[in-house]
């Protein structure tokens, strides 16, 4: 966390790079400019009523109300963040804090999580929930015939247990401090057990704050506002309506003819005409995705750490992220922690563009040049073939040669990434260390990218998981992190923005900085002003 | 049968193209299902994603029958739809079967809507202005259509359907620039919703099918026949309408049905841009999640739509002008 300063956004100031925020005063007035609509819509109390249009942009006929399939922000802002509860939620701030559960406690090796219910919630029909419907829905992904998109998360899970008392009791097959947070995935949300065993999600009954009226898989879901929910004076909408809009111009038009009230994904190329707009406001988070070039630690030249570092030295980020990106990212410096998870760092020293140490890194390599393969397509992540192209012209002062492959899109995931040994990559990130490091970075992790296996991280990760102190955990992950910084094969260029746009009559608070719409639950938090 | 009606050539001829369509569609099939066979990217993992481990993906491929030789796959889906059953979506979870038919149709439903609004708007006047600019040809009026029918074929679609939805939407805002209609919505709304995309594949198809019948009357003017009915003293509106116009159908029907056809497979981009829920937007959304069963099911739909408007040009041709039935 400590890294705020970086992060100018977070204060309600425009994006800025560095240079332009040091020196820029234009940049100072435009963020004085922006900063009493901000701090208004902030400070004005939520009020109930109205009705507001979000338009997703991908939604599909096939979307279906399986929590295991929910894939697409569509599916998970929706059903998962709308629709839904865990047992946790994330808070505006990335902590993990209790939605369904009153309370949760661990035990002292952190291997067995007790979670209690609320009194009295009920679902959307009338019927309580109780400690059997939440055992059915994570059951649900569990199992060796699961193909649920969680089925990673809920791997360390040995048993649950019915403790009696509205308490459902985890043991987990290893100490996790991290559990609050996995069991806020959207995908755990609790849905009511089905008499006999199983889960009855198709009926669409669940939790969450507002009940679906009518539903068009891939046009449009409309809700209201459920009068029984668990917390008080939310929701603040009468009815919500979610409207699938892929294409980003026929977005904008329906944001500016008052079709919708907000879109997600607002087209960087077109935001300063957008800015213009008195109407509207333009919301610029920064999130836990991220943009990387992965080297594949196990082949040469890449599985010489020297090489490794000489092409960190050889990007120009702040130039990829002013071009390639229109500004709308931040500067990353090797590591995929983004600095708003907890027990992030950020490493020294920090790499930027120098073609001396570069040249340096190389010679102790024993080289004088080098010549790569960069594999990109538009899907490795947005704008990733111009990225690579600017990172060829800085490469080549430092005496590497780097040839940019543009790659087909369709397929990239499973015939590029992972298979050849220098690629872009589109990181959506994960909101804890551990799931992050355990998913990625560790040698047995299944993306593994960067083939790279460091035996010291690896010991790391299992201490870090099941140590309770919090002092202890800051000192392992920032350890870790220095590994990953100094010796991984992941060359982190820049953490993306969450740039959406609405009207200016939705009222808002601190919006969540982990994932989407306000960690996915928008729907909740926001209210007509 | 009577025997009388196989005898009949015109009859026969129907039946020959029928066939042949069918044999068309046939061929078609197999080239969809070894397209999509080639497509690269795993299916199973498109649909769960990055996050799914290889123990997921099997246990997908597994529950789909994607694990089954090609042939057998290919062969199960043709039989089924033959019988109309085009098999189950990807997205089918268990105990919950979704059927392709079941997600195609509504869709289908609300692009034949659309096609034929616009089908109703743009052919008469497609038709009156070819004739009009035939009858009065090289006038200024013929001119001045000609200039503005090559310059709306000339603009690309999404072009058009933007500058509309600027101009009436935006700046003047009559229409909406969402399409998206339900069905609890009145006609006056409705018809307020799909003008955007009506005006906007008008453009375009309105072009095509006046330039075409200006064509068509224009090339019979010059026939002998057309000749002797000037010398008679026939008004030219007479001699088109009489004596040109029965004899141009056959070209006229065949830029028509491929017109029609094209409101129902091409309309894609129109879809997307007014956020219209129709089947070629179903078929993006299933092409990106990789949901093939309902890409295939699309793709039947729109050979057999493109077949079948044929054969209705084909027939129109014969039955205006019997020789075409008795081929040498």
């Amino acid at each position: 966390m400590q890294d705020k300063k970086d992060f100018p956004q977070q204060a309600g100031l425009p994006p800025a790079t560095r240079r332009q925020f040091i020196g820029g005063v234009g940049a100072l007035v435009l963020g004085a400019s922006l900063l009493p609509v901000g701090m208004r819509a902030a400070h004005a109390a939520p009020k109930q009523g109205g009705s507001v249009r979000f338009a997703i942009n991908d939604g599909a006929q096939t979307d279906s109300l399986d929590p295991a399939t929910w894939q697409s922000s569509f599916t998970q802002v929706v059903f998962g963040g709308t629709l839904c509860n865990a047992l946790t939620e994330l808070a505006a701030d990335g902590t993990a804090t209790p939605d369904l559960a009153e309370s949760f406690s661990a035990s002292d090796d952190l291997k067995v999580w007790t979670f209690k219910l609320r009194q009295n919630l009920q679902f959307h029909d009338g019927k309580p929930v109780t400690a059997n419907d939440v055992i059915e829905s994570f059951r649900h992904h569990m199992g060796p015939s699961s193909s649920s998109a969680a089925k990673a998360l809920v791997e360390g899970i040995a048993d649950i247990k019915d403790g009696g008392d509205d308490t459902i009791v985890f043991t987990l097959t290893g100490g996790n401090a991290d559990f609050p947070y996995l069991v806020s995935d959207c995908h755990l949300v609790v849905l009511p057990a089905k008499d006999g065993g199983g889960l009855d999600w198709a009926r669409g009954v669940a939790t969450g704050p507002y009940i679906i009226e009518d539903s068009q898989p891939g046009v449009s879901v409309r809700m209201k506002r459920n009068p029984n929910y668990h917390k008080p004076g939310q929701p603040y909408f009468d009815t919500v309506e979610f409207v699938n809009i892929i294409d980003v111009a026929a977005r904008t038009n329906a944001l500016l003819t008052g079709e919708i009230d907000y879109m997600v994904d607002a087209d960087i190329k077109t935001l300063k005409l957008l800015e213009r707009n008195a109407e509207i406001e333009i919301s610029k988070v920064s999130g836990l995705r991220h943009f990387s070039f992965s080297m594949n630690t196990s082949v040469a030249p890449f599985d010489n750490p020297d090489v490794r570092m000489a092409i960190k030295y050889a990007i120009d980020r702040e130039d990829i992220v002013n071009k390639a990106f229109l500004g709308n990212a931040k500067v990353a410096n090797d590591n995929p922690v983004a600095p708003q998870i907890a027990f992030a760092v950020n490493p020294e020293p920090v790499h930027s563009y120098d073609i001396e140490k570069a040249k340096e890194h190389l010679a102790k390599a024993g080289l004088t040049s080098l010549t790569l393969d960069l594999s990109v397509a538009e899907t490795a992540f947005p704008n990733a073939i111009d990225a690579a192209l600017l990172f060829k012209e800085h490469a080549a002062k430092a005496g590497i040669e780097i040839n940019v492959i543009r790659e087909a899109d369709d397929g990239y995931w499973d015939n590029v990434w992972q298979h050849k040994p220098f690629v872009g990559v589109d990181w959506l990130g994960k909101p804890t260390c551990d799931s992050l490091f355990t998913t990625t970075y560790a040698s047995n992790a299944p993306w593994n990218d960067t083939a790279w296996k460091n035996a010291r991280f690896d010991e790391l990760l299992v201490l870090g998981r099941a140590e309770p102190d919090t002092a202890k955990r800051q000192a392992i992950y920032a350890e870790m992190q220095q590994l990953l910084h100094d010796d991984g094969g992941a060359l982190v260029i820049a953490y993306a923005l969450f740039i959406d746009a609405m009207s200016k009559k939705i009222g808002h608070g601190p919006i969540g900085n982990m994932l989407q719409c306000d960690n996915f639950r928008m729907a909740e938090r926001w209210w007509l002003a | 049968m009577h025997p009388g009606i196989l005898s009949n050539p015109l009859f026969r001829t129907i039946l020959a193209r029928l066939g042949s369509g069918f044999v068309t569609l046939f061929v078609v099939s197999l080239i969809i299902f070894a397209a999509i066979a080639v497509l690269p990217g795993d299916f199973a993992k498109k649909t769960l994603g990055r996050a799914a481990t290889p123990e997921t993906v099997a246990n997908f491929q597994k529950a789909l029958g994607l694990d089954q030789p090609a042939i057998q796959r290919y062969a199960i889906w043709i039989g089924g739809a033959v019988t109309g059953d085009l098999g189950l979506s990807f997205s089918s979870g268990s105990g919950t079967p979704r059927t392709v038919t079941g997600i195609i149709g509504p869709r289908l439903e609300n692009t034949l809507f659309l096609a034929g609004i616009t089908a109703l708007f743009a052919v008469p006047i497609a038709l009156t202005l070819g004739i009009v600019a035939a009858i009065r040809r090289n006038s200024w009026l013929d001119k001045a259509l000609n200039a503005a029918t090559l310059a709306s074929i000339s603009f690309p679609e999404f072009f058009v359907a933007y500058v509309l939805m600027l101009l009436l939407a935006v700046k003047i805002p009559v229409f909406y620039s969402l399409a998206r209609i339900t069905p609890d919505m009145g006609a006056v709304e409705i018809f307020q919703r799909i003008a955007l995309p009506v005006l906007t594949l008008s453009f375009g198809i309105i072009a095509h099918m006046m330039r075409m019948t200006r064509a068509a009357i224009i090339g019979l003017l010059a026939h002998p026949y057309i000749e002797m009915a000037k010398l008679k003293g026939v008004p030219p509106w007479r001699i088109v309408l009489r004596h040109a116009l029965p004899n141009a159908w056959a070209p006229i029907a065949a830029v028509v049905a491929f017109n029609l056809a094209y409101l129902i497979v091409g309309v894609v981009v129109v879809e997307v841009v007014f956020v219209y829920p129709g089947i070629g937007q179903a078929m993006v959304d299933a092409v990106r999640t990789r949901d093939i069963p309902v890409v295939q099911g699309c793709a039947l739909i729109f050979a057999a739509s493109y077949i079948l408007l044929n054969l209705l040009a084909d027939i129109i041709a014969i039955a205006t002008n019997p020789r075409l039935a008795h081929p040498r």
